[in-house]
């Protein structure tokens, strides 16, 4: 069995290390590592060279944006990390499982990574309904405070750090960096025009990092084994481990660690035990709601950032969401149209007119009220939703199993209009 | 008013942040905590004790979809209503509430018992359907274990 550096803690049904089993298990090594052997720029040099990207979802990579960050004694202080756990992108629960299953791993990576950018002080932005994972990471914190990983002068080197958790009252556009940080700031969660970059003006306006869960997760471990381990770790160019998680009419839905570039094929087949029986596979998306669907031809395709990209869709967050041959792909996007229509943050017009004004549509579709024209007009609103045409990537992203979905099952569109009903109802 | 123990509460979180006010979410949940919901005293008090117009701690408030500004009752249903839930049949659990609570979504029971909400997803795609009452998550949920649950909350 391959390698599982993020969950090799992570026991089902079980409490999570203590800070004391923790480090019986090799935790916090790398923290004093870092902090004792290397400089701060080392540490980002390492996450460079490990090409280490963000597994939010945009797969950015990781080391550059903490080159953009200003470094040295006439840098703006105080600077921040802010730990993006916000997860509620549809169809993920992969940062769940780490929060929960493995608190210490997330606060040791929080404050080696606070330390590559000398932040002073770290957020971690949690989803409010995340109580059991707000819980344990507030538990982990306590504990690593006590044994001096965490606070002033920290195992004696002088570096010091603070992390506060900010329970999130609730909102996708949460997900978006410069939305979160203007909620981490109490206010309304709209995004922020870039530039200025939040690696030079972010949260208060100071330099500060924003980063997703398990891109988080990987750095005391490319710390501890190395960056040509790291790259080993993976089948294909992008580095590393991925969390995937099947859901949907699959026999065992789940997520697991597996190898960067693992097929679409081996984790519905192999880790997922394949469709539900008496089901027929009629598409995925690929990572989160936000991608454009992949279909039967694609499922041999090692998914990495670039592979599914070039493929026309994108990894995401990894999870892949499953419409089998009984369920309505109509009735598919109208549910996630609405959740985007409800999650507009209602700043930049295409997105707050736009997306309700398509779920109305959809709707008629599945009511079977469905009119000549509707999908011309669904295909219009695809065109000006479209990537460069609104304020930040909530519309683009919606767009993206929408379009995909027209595309490819336009006589089941198509149906709905001329049998003035669902066919499946 | 707020109580003692509440602006306490608030003024804590609120030195936790370079500038107090980002501490405005922090106290809308403590309000909440406490209250159950926000009501439009606790909006004057809070934009008081944060240096912040009412109408600013209200335009906070109304955009989080966890922020409650009209009453709910003791007990809070949120029913995941995203994809991954939809495609396992979350509508079914869903009308089954609406029938066994005689209420819509929104809307509170008369005995003040329940309230019924829909949520964006819950992070149990793996376990759906999926809902939250108050604090605590169930999951692989269907019309007859679902009343079990409720059986936890009067």
């Amino acid at each position: 069995m391959s390698e599982r550096p993020l969950t090799a803690n992570i026991r089902s049904n079980a409490p999570p290390l203590t800070v004391a089993e923790y480090e019986e298990a090799g935790g916090y090594q790398a923290l004093r590592k870092a902090l004792t052997t290397l400089a701060p720029a080392e540490v980002t040099k390492l996450i460079k060279e490990a090409n280490l990207r963000g597994r939010g979802g945009a797969g950015f990579p990781t080391g550059v944006k903490w080159g953009f960050v200003p470094m040295g004694a006439d840098a703006p202080r105080p600077k921040y990390l802010v730990v993006n756990a916000d997860e509620m992108e549809p169809g993920t629960f992969k940062d769940r499982l780490l929060l929960e299953g493995d608190p210490h791993l997330m606060v040791e990576s929080m404050i080696l990574s606070a330390y590559a950018i000398e932040a002073e002080i770290a957020y971690i932005f949690l989803r409010g309904e995340y109580v059991l994972a707000g819980k344990r990471v507030g538990q982990a914190i306590d504990e690593a405070r006590a044994r001096g990983y965490l606070g002033r002068n920290i195992l004696g080197t002088g570096y010091s750090l603070q992390i506060y958790m900010h329970m999130s009252a609730g909102r996708y556009i949460c997900g978006e960096e410069t939305a979160l940080l203007n909620s981490l700031e109490g206010k309304r969660a709209i995004p922020r025009a870039k530039p200025p970059f939040p690696q030079t003006s972010g949260l208060f306006g100071k330099p500060t990092i924003v980063n997703n869960v398990e891109t988080l997760c990987n750095v005391p471990h490319i710390v501890n084994r190395g960056v040509e381990w790291f790259k080993k770790l993976s089948r294909t160019k992008n580095g590393g481990t991925k969390l995937y998680g099947v859901s949907g009419k699959v026999k065992k839905p789940g997520v697991w660690e597996l190898p960067m570039g693992t097929t679409a094929r081996e984790i519905l087949e192999e880790h997922a035990g394949g469709m539900r029986d008496g089901l027929q596979l009629r598409g995925i998306i690929p990572g989160g709601a936000s991608t454009e669907f992949l279909f039967e031809e694609h499922l041999d395709l090692m998914m990495d950032f670039d592979t599914v990209q070039q493929a026309g869709s994108r990894l995401g967050t990894g999870t892949m969401i499953v419409l089998d041959d009984r369920t309505c792909p109509v009735g598919m996007v109208h549910n996630l149209t609405k959740f985007f229509a409800h999650e507009s943050c209602g700043w930049c017009t295409p997105c707050r007119e736009g997306l309700p004004w398509l779920e109305r549509i959809l709707k008629a579709l599945e009511d079977g009220k469905g009119a000549t024209g509707d999908l011309e007009e669904i295909r219009t609103h695809v065109k000006f939703l479209g990537p460069g045409l609104t304020y930040c990537p909530l519309a683009p992203g919606a767009m993206a199993p929408l379009g995909s979905a027209l595309n490819r099952w336009r006589d089941d569109f198509e149906k709905h209009i001329r049998e003035r009903r669902c066919p499946w109802r | 008013m707020l109580t003692e123990e509440i602006k306490h509460e608030i003024e804590a979180e609120a030195e936790r942040f370079e500038r107090k006010q980002a501490a405005c979410i922090e106290a809308l949940r403590i309000v909440q905590m406490h209250r159950r919901w926000v009501d439009d005293e606790s909006v004057r008090d809070i934009a008081s004790v944060l240096d912040m117009s009412p109408d600013e701690v209200d335009s906070v408030a109304t955009f989080y979809n966890l922020i409650y500004r009209h009453p709910v009752g003791r007990h809070v249903i949120r029913v995941c209503a995203s994809v991954s839930c939809w495609l396992l049949g979350y509508e079914r659990l869903l009308d089954h509430l609406i029938q066994r609570l005689g209420i819509a979504v929104g809307e509170t029971t008369a005995d003040g018992r329940f309230t019924l909400l829909l949520n964006q997803c819950l992070g149990a795609c793996d376990h759906a359907p999926a809902l939250m009452i108050d604090q605590d998550q169930y999951q692989d949920l269907d019309v007859a274990n679902v009343e079990a649950v409720l059986e936890h909350y009067q």
